[in-house]
């Protein structure tokens, strides 16, 4: 399978202030890229565009399967993506959350087998817990398990590591590893434990 | 996993997810309620004997009283997904079709559990002689999800502005106002009119075009809408 996401000429502006000018760039299956830059310098806002949340004010983002142009159904199918501004639903238990994501992406899902998901994360004997009473690392482990419930083909991760302790940090390279052998990850860090993830795609300035 | 993900999928998973949401929560339904039974109860006393009161004054109270009620919680499916900043969750994971359709059915079913509450209650303290039973109760399911309809449009509206609740009631009045009318008038025929059916015929036509005209129109600004 060759998928590959095609940034062209990207500019965003909020009320008058530019955030992104010409960001142009290509990734192509398999690897893993990351997208470097200070606080403030649009990393969050490059990757909510390429995830489809926000519409660049100018240019476009092209995903591509075997050559063939996704549709929106298609993009959303295909990406999961962890970040710290989209949250899970706090009153909802983990395995309650991790099965709303899983049956609103259409999977035939059973418990024992989301049971088995969440104890890759070490969360299984929390999974009827709501997630208020979870910590922040724990939800942030659930997050990412929520991002990957469908198996997308490109995972897009916004400071992945923030919150996690060394066991969540090592879960999350194990996961970009494994991500990055068959399919595409992005990651918007200027965290320096992340930078080796991948190879830089795009430096933005302050 | 196979994956057959399609709007309804979607819709039902949304719709399961938010009453699941409501039953931890209670918080749309804590002031749909709250407010109906107490709008009731006050009324009720407030108008006693309630023997003298005109029935089209006694219909449109009621309707007032079911309306008052949709605008206090019906806004709270979408507002609630902003502020909690699930929001881009659900579009990440979900077409906006499903999102909108799965929200419209929870905000439906909300609506016709209040009036099964309220109804009889008011039906009760009101002291209201109801003519044709099954009239009434048809004009009360068209006119409850014809509102649903109209308050959940607008809830998706103004769920991103930052003065919502001053939006919510100000806009949703003009649009829920022609299924209110008729609802009202409905009403009135089912209480108190020979041939009730015959008199209410075009009611009932006006409340099911309402909503067969409201939903697809919401459908089609709500991709939209929703996306930025």
């Amino acid at each position: 399978m060759n998928w590959q996401i095609e940034l062209r000429r990207i500019s965003k502006v909020f009320d008058e202030h530019v955030v992104l000018r010409d960001i142009s760039a290509t990734v192509t299956a398999p690897g893993a890229w990351t997208i470097l830059g200070p606080n403030g310098s649009g990393k969050s806002t490059l990757l909510r565009i390429v995830a489809g949340l926000l519409t660049p004010t100018e240019g476009e983002v092209l995903y591509l399967h075997n050559g063939q142009r996704l549709t929106a159904h298609q993009r959303r199918q295909a990406v999961g993506m962890v970040a710290p501004d989209i949250a899970l639903y706090r009153p909802l238990t983990a395995l309650e959350n991790l099965r709303f994501f899983a049956r609103a992406r259409g999977l035939p899902v059973r418990d024992s087998d989301l049971l088995q998901w969440l104890e890759r994360v070490k969360l299984r004997a929390r999974a009827h817990d709501p997630l208020a009473s979870f910590s922040t690392g724990m939800v942030q482990r659930l997050k990412l398990l929520t991002a990957l419930v469908h198996s997308p083909p490109v995972l897009l991760l916004d400071e992945p590591g923030s919150n996690l302790d060394e066991a969540g940090m090592e879960f999350i390279r194990e996961t970009v590893r494994e991500q990055a052998q068959h399919g595409i990850v992005i990651i918007a860090t200027n965290d320096t434990r992340e930078l080796g993830y991948g190879e830089p795609l795009v430096q933005l300035g302050a | 996993m196979n994956r057959s993900s399609s709007w309804v999928h979607e819709a039902l998973a949304v719709f399961a997810k938010d009453w699941l949401l409501e039953l931890r929560t209670r918080v749309a339904l804590g002031a749909v309620v709250l407010f109906a039974v107490t709008s009731v109860v006050a009324s009720g006393f407030a108008l006693a004997p309630p023997s003298g009161v005109p029935a089209e004054v006694k219909a449109a109270l009621l309707w007032v009283v079911v309306f008052f009620a949709a605008v206090a919680g019906l806004s709270r499916v979408f507002v609630m997904e902003e502020e909690t900043r699930t929001a881009d969750s659900l579009r990440l994971a979900v077409s906006p079709v499903g999102v909108f359709v799965g929200k419209l059915a929870f905000n439906t079913v909300l609506m016709w559990g209040l009036c099964v509450v309220t109804v009889p209650l008011y039906l009760l303290l009101l002291e209201v002689p109801v003519r044709s039973a099954s009239l009434f109760l048809t004009v009360v399911m068209l006119g409850s999800t014809a509102l649903a309809c109209a308050t959940t449009a607008v809830g998706a509206i103004v769920a991103k502005a930052t003065t919502r609740g001053a939006l919510f009631g100000v806009l949703s009045f003009p649009v829920a106002l022609p299924p209110l009318l008729v609802a009202i008038h409905g009403t009135k025929a089912a209480w108190l009119s020979e041939g009730a059916w015959r008199v209410a015929t075009g009611d009932l036509q006006v409340l099911l075009g309402f909503i067969l005209v409201i939903v697809p129109a919401s459908l089609l600004v709500f991709e939209h809408i929703w996306s930025e």
